[in-house]
Order: structure tokens, then sequence, then C-alpha cells
């Protein structure tokens, strides 16, 4: 057992934080969130010139080969920082896909395409019916010629406006919620018969509904096997849980850090509010949240290779545990900030969005208590 | 990071389980504490330990030749709870054991410590008092020097298991004009000294666990004292911060649950397995859930202290969230046994008539017991002050 990181990892970590600091200040990432683009190119750019898509990408395919750990540690930076560009939904999300279910083909044109940042990933695979179901799919795509043709909505889909492509989840066989008949696909975006309608999301980054109308593709973009797709879905999806487990404790870290500040500084009835027993346990237990959190991030990292029921025990384990805490921390840190706390000048507000959308990405606390519960 | 064990701790494992297998008391299995009718009943396990040179792995030599890592001690504590040996009593190999070979003359230490480690001599602890329980430095008793003795007089209370205990081991004011911690001693009494008084305490459970100890005038040599006078404190404050590792009971809890859920597979609700229930899976869900991720952070302790930094302030957060889940699993037991949870289980003399399976008996009363854990040992509260100011610098 070893809970140690390598030099490298160590190093890693040291220059994504200082490039975040550099280029990441709060008042930058707040008028990028509100600008037309949304996101900057130059900072995706920045993220593929320097290895941090392709860190857990094989070195053959044009990635650095590094692992799960090296893709935590970045996103936990990237928490800290509430990084928007797409890093999950690209080196963890299509890039895990490809890795695990990509031909040969597949994996020579998109990996390096995805490490160098030339293409722009977003899953599309939510749809309004299917709440956190993974299989609850109306979007069919049916045989026609060599390829498929697909048909269908696809729900809040993270990134897409950044995107060219798109991973898509559709139908070949089965009712609609059966666990046979799901079939990964790769469509590009601006392929006849996709449209886009995009928007902000609340925690400041971007997402679109998807209309698929009569989308022809080839039989080269299914990734992974016709009709076997789901449990390609549920491991991909357990590797953005761990991701997104990480970005969470990122940001649970800086509102505890920022709220022992704060309480540090802030005086009522003449007393720093720190000094205050009520509040010294509430920020004690926010401490006790974290460190349970980064706890479960580390388990859910490591055990991301283990047997599928083991692994999916974990991912669940992990988004209950991060739900729950990133919604107490959010909560007692604008509490504790007071007034203050409800303002969109301060970071507080922005953290506590962050962490509650983390919630409902990938499935809420409710649906992976039940899911961890199924297992046994 | 890796979650791998090495072949070394691989073997290791294996040859503990071994040994436990083989030596486990098994008269003793699944017996709770509270319903050991024998003294000798709560040291066969120490015994069996100290034979084998596996009672305090965490000693220092020459008293202890056993050098397991961090890694080893959780493998050791992880077959024990496996195996559900009995636990060691702490007051001796973990209190003021580890006081006395740190504090202790040389003449203390050949005195005292062979009777620790054989299980000879059963000691107790004298630290709670009526008027000092969280605010420890508050304590009253009072040791007053005459001549090469100190005289004796005051309360204890809370005292674990008195009634057996050969010796006690006391803090005490030796000097009353001193702040509250700077005027303490730490003495080491004989419970057959002439005035001292046990009087038990019956717990809500019914059990006998805890007792008065009442001292009138009792003489204590004065080579007894550990440490010079007045700096009891210091010892106080070493043995409060020592051998927290496995404190949280981590391995102890993942058993219990597991027989939490044979017992719910055995309950029946609305004609189904109650462990089929959405609302009880989700109660145990969260549970495991929780105790995951305190597994995780015990690990990571361990990993700090092999990596030589210490076991760190994280022991408050495994006393707080550890003792948190013991008691919730007894909430969850009695809950999942239902009316059965009702009938009282007398520890103090045997049941002519257990109503209900084997596994409901005594369990509310188990679970009124084990209350005691967020209080003991610095209470919950205490720990979140330590936090508090410690490690969030409040």
């Amino acid at each position: 057992m070893d809970f140690s990181f390598t030099e490298e990892q160590t190093l890693l970590r040291n220059s994504v934080q200082k490039y975040l600091q550099n280029t990441y200040d709060f008042d930058t990432r707040r008028k990028v969130s509100k600008s037309d683009a949304g996101w900057r190119k130059e900072v995706y750019a920045y993220f593929a010139e320097n290895g941090l898509l392709g860190a857990a990408i094989p070195e053959d395919f044009g990635g650095l080969g590094g692992s799960a750990v090296d893709t935590m540690i970045i996103a936990e930076e990237f928490g800290r920082a509430l990084v928007i560009e797409p890093f999950i939904q690209n080196a963890v999300l299509a890039a895990g896909f490809l890795k695990a279910a990509g031909s040969t083909a597949q994996k020579e044109t998109l990996l390096p395409a995805i490490a160098a940042g030339e293409n722009v990933f977003a899953f599309a695979y939510a749809e309004p019916q299917g709440r956190y179901n993974l299989a609850d799919l109306v979007t069919t795509a049916v045989k026609s010629g060599n390829g498929y043709t697909l048909n269908g909505y696809k729900a809040v889909v993270s990134g897409a406006p950044w995107a060219d492509k798109l991973i898509v989840t559709a139908r070949t066989s089965g009712g609609q919620r059966d666990a046979e008949g799901v079939t990964v696909f790769v469509v590009d975006k601006n392929a006849k018969g996709v449209s886009t309608r995009d928007y902000p999301t609340v925690d400041g980054q971007r997402a679109s509904e998807v209309t698929l109308e009569n989308v022809t593709v080839g039989a080269d973009a299914v990734i992974g096997e016709v009709g076997g797709g789901l449990k390609i879905v549920e491991k991909v999806t357990d590797e953005a849980i761990a991701a997104l487990a990480a970005e969470a404790i990122g940001a649970m870290k800086v509102l505890n850090d920022t709220t022992i500040e704060y309480s540090k500084t802030r005086k009522q009835f003449g007393t720093p509010i720190g000094k205050f027993q009520v509040l010294q346990h509430r920020m004690v237990d926010m401490f006790m949240n974290y460190e349970q959190s980064v706890s479960i991030t580390y388990m859910v990292t490591l055990k991301l290779e283990e047997e599928e029921a083991e692994r999916k025990k974990a991912a669940s384990a992990a988004k209950v545990q991060i739900g729950k805490a990133g919604r107490f921390i959010g909560q007692q840190a604008v509490q504790i900030h007071g007034g203050m706390g409800m303002t969109d000048e301060l970071n507080v507000g922005h953290y506590f969005k962050r962490l509650t959308v983390i919630d409902t990405q990938f499935g809420n606390v409710d649906h992976h208590l039940k899911r961890y519960a199924s297992l046994g | 990071m890796d979650l791998n064990f090495t072949p070394q701790d691989e073997a290791f494992r294996a040859e503990v389980r071994a040994f436990i297998e083989a030596n486990n008391p098994v008269h003793l299995k699944g017996v709770r504490r509270g319903e050991y009718r024998q003294k000798e009943d709560f040291l066969a396990w120490h015994r069996i330990l100290y034979k084998k040179g596996w009672l305090v792995p965490s000693w220092p030599a020459p008293y202890n030749t056993t050098t397991w890592t961090p890694t080893q001690k959780y493998i050791w504590n992880e077959e024990c709870a496996r195996a559900e040996t009995p636990m060691i009593l702490p007051f001796g190999v973990s209190m003021v054991g580890p006081v006395i070979y740190t504090f202790g003359t040389p003449e203390q230490k050949e005195r005292f410590i062979p009777g620790i480690l054989s299980g000879d001599v059963w000691w107790c602890q004298g630290y709670s008092e009526p008027g000092a329980g969280s605010d420890l430095a508050s304590l009253k008793t009072t040791a007053v020097r005459e001549g090469d003795h100190y005289i004796v007089n005051g309360q204890k209370t809370w005292t674990t298991l008195a009634q057996f205990a050969d010796w006690i081991f006391v803090l005490a004011r030796t000097d009353k004009n001193a702040k509250a911690q700077e005027g303490i001693s730490f003495l080491l009494v004989d419970m057959k000294t002439p005035g001292i008084t046990v009087k038990p305490i019956i717990t809500m459970d019914g059990g006998h666990e805890v007792n008065e100890v009442w001292f009138d005038n009792v003489k204590v040599p004065v080579e007894n004292r550990i440490h010079e006078e007045n700096k009891g404190w210091t010892c106080a404050k070493f043995l409060l911060s020592h051998e927290r590792a496995g404190i949280a009971g981590v391995a102890r809890s993942k058993n219990a649950i597991g027989r939490l859920k044979d017992m719910l597979a055995m309950e029946k609700i609305d004609g189904e397995k109650l462990i089929e229930d959405a609302d009880f899976q989700r109660k145990i869900a969260e549970l495991e859930i929780d105790l995951a991720a305190l597994e995780f952070t015990e690990l990571r302790t361990l990993a700090s202290e092999q990596a030589g930094k210490g076991p760190g302030l994280e022991s408050s957060i495994l006393k707080i969230k550890g003792t948190e889940i013991q008691q919730r699993i007894t909430e969850l037991v009695m809950e999942g046994v239902g009316y059965y949870a009702v009938p009282f289980s007398d520890p103090l003399a045997h049941n002519e008539f257990a109503p209900g399976p084997d596994y409901a008996e005594g369990v509310t009363q188990n679970y009124a017991n084990m209350r005691k854990t967020s209080i003991y040992g610095g209470s919950n509260e205490i720990q979140r002050n330590i936090i508090a100011k410690m490690v969030l610098g409040l």
C-alpha cells in the first residue's frame, strides 16, 4: 500500500498550480465565463501543449502514458481554480471510450487529436426522460446501408458549444431501459441533421441541447460492440466520477480555507467570528467532510481497474460522499460568509454553484445510494 | 499510489491469520465484553499474545522485539476483527505502560512493566472526577506530601473495571496554588492501600463496567510518583495522544456491519427480507460509505506515519467518525430487530428465558452502552475543539 505521489506527479501538480495562479485568477475567470465564447481557446491549447489532455493517454497515441492518479491531480487543481475548459469531457470521457473500446483506427486518429486539442469532444448521453439512468434511451440508431441513422434528443450536454465532435449513446435494439442494445457512436457536430441550442449553466460553464434528426454515420463511427455499449458507458462514467470527485475536493478545499480565513478577520460583537465555538465546530465538520472526501477520492481512483462490481461500488460511494460533503461545505461556506457569501462578486458563491452542479453530474446522491445498495 | 500489499505483507497476513485461528479463545467469540463472567476472560487473549510476543507491537525495545510496520498493524487489526478476537484492555499496555517507560525511573520500569506485560497486574485509570470530565485539569483530588508519602484524598469516577484492578494510576493536585495544569502529579497507587473504596456505577444498559473510586487519607509512597512533582499533566497529555492507531475501529466496524447484514437477511418486513427493504438499504449504504471513507482516512494516517511524518492530528477525525459509526451500527442492529429489541437481558445474571432470536439479545442495551464512545477519551466536542485549535488555527 502506498499513498505517496511520485516526483513526476508532484512536479505535474506544481506546474498546473503555477500556470493557473498566473492565468486563472477569479476575476479573469468571471469575465471569460460571461464572454461570448465562454472559454479560452488558448488555455485549452496550453493544456494540450503541456500534456494535460493526454496525461492518461498511452504514449503510442500521443499522450504521456500516465494513470488515473495523474488525472486526479489535474482535476483537483482545476477544481481549485474552477476551470471551465472541458478537461473531463475530453481527457477522461472521450479518451476513456476510445481507450476502453476504440478500434485501432479510431485510437490512432482520435486519441492523438484529443491529446493535441485538435478535436474537442462532448459526451451526449443524458435524455430528458432518463434522469440518471444511463440505459434509459429514446434516441435510436437504425442500421442503414453500411452505417446507421440516428434520431433523438440529448439534454444538457456539458461543453458541447465548444465541441466539434460528440460521443452519443443510442439504442440499436431492445426496450427503452434495457441494458442490452445500447451503442456508442462518434458523431461530427457539424454533420447534417445535428442541431444544437447553446446556453450557460449555473456553474459558469456552457451546455447544449442536441437534436439528432436522421443523422447518418458510417459503421466506423461505432465505439465498441453494437448493442453492448452500456458496460463501456458505465466504466467510463465511473472514471469521470473519480475525476469529478477530485475536482470537487479541489473546490471544497478553497471554500474551507476561505471560510476559515474570513472567520479570523470578520468581527461581530467585537470578536472574530472564528472564536465562536458554534462556528468552530461547524468549520471542523466542514474540514472532516473534506478529509473524508479526499479519502474516498483516493479510494475510487485506485479502484478504477478492479473488477466491475467493486469499481461500481467505489464510484457510487465516492459520488455519495462528495455529493453530501459538497452540499454541506457549500452551504456552510455561504452561511459563515453571511451576506457577502450571497454575492456574485465573491468567489464563494461560484464554488458553491460548481459543487451543486457536480452532484447532478452522472447521478446524484440518491441515485448512487440506490446503485450502491443494489450491488449488495 | 497503489492499494497493493507487498508479498511480505501478504505473507504476514497469512502468518497472523493462522496464529489467530489456532489460538483465538473461541469460548469468548461473539460474547460482548459486558457479558464476560470472569476476570480471566478479559485477560485470556492478552496472555496468549504476551506469550507469542505480539502484545505490544508499538512499544520500543527492550520491552518489545516485534517491529511491525503501520501496514502490518493495520493487517493485524483487520485479522483480529475478522476472527472476532477479544479486545485487549488498554489501561496497562496502551496507557500507563507507555507513561512508565517514557517518564519512569529505571527502578519504576523494572518494578511495574513486567506485571503490565504479563497481565498479572490489572491497572485502572484514575482521571475523571465528578467535577472534572472533559475539563480534566479542573480535578480536585489532592496529594499532600508528608515525609516519604503523599496523603491522597478525593474521588475518581467512571473508573472502568476498577472492580478487578490491582493498581490505579491517579492524577492528583500537588500544588493548590499553581495554575490548573501546572500543579498536578501522576501517582501509581496500590488498590489494596487502606482508605480506598470502590463503589459500582450501574450504567443504563444494566452493566457494571464503571465505578467510583474514593480516596480517604490514602498513603502513597513518593517513589510511586512518575516524572517530577507537578509535571503530571505532561504524562496525562502524552497518554491521551498515545496509541491512536486503531482508535477508529474500522476493522471491527466492518465486521459488525457484516453481522448486521446477516441478521437483516433473517428479519422480515411485509413478507420480504428486511435487507431487501429500500429504506433500510439506504441506511446501510450510507453507513458503509461513511466507513469506506474513514478506512481510507485511516490508511492515509498510517501512510503518513510510515513516511515518518507522525500520525498527525487527523487522529481526532478518526475518533469522531469512528465512534459515530460504531454508534450508528448499534442503532441499526436495534432497529433491525424490531420488537425483540425490547426484552431486557440482565448482564449481571443469566436470564432464564431469552425471548426472540439469539442475535436480538441485549441489542438495545448495547445501543445504550455505546453512547459512551462519543463521551469518553475526550468527548467528540472536545475533539472538535482540538481540530479547531490545532488544525484550523481558530
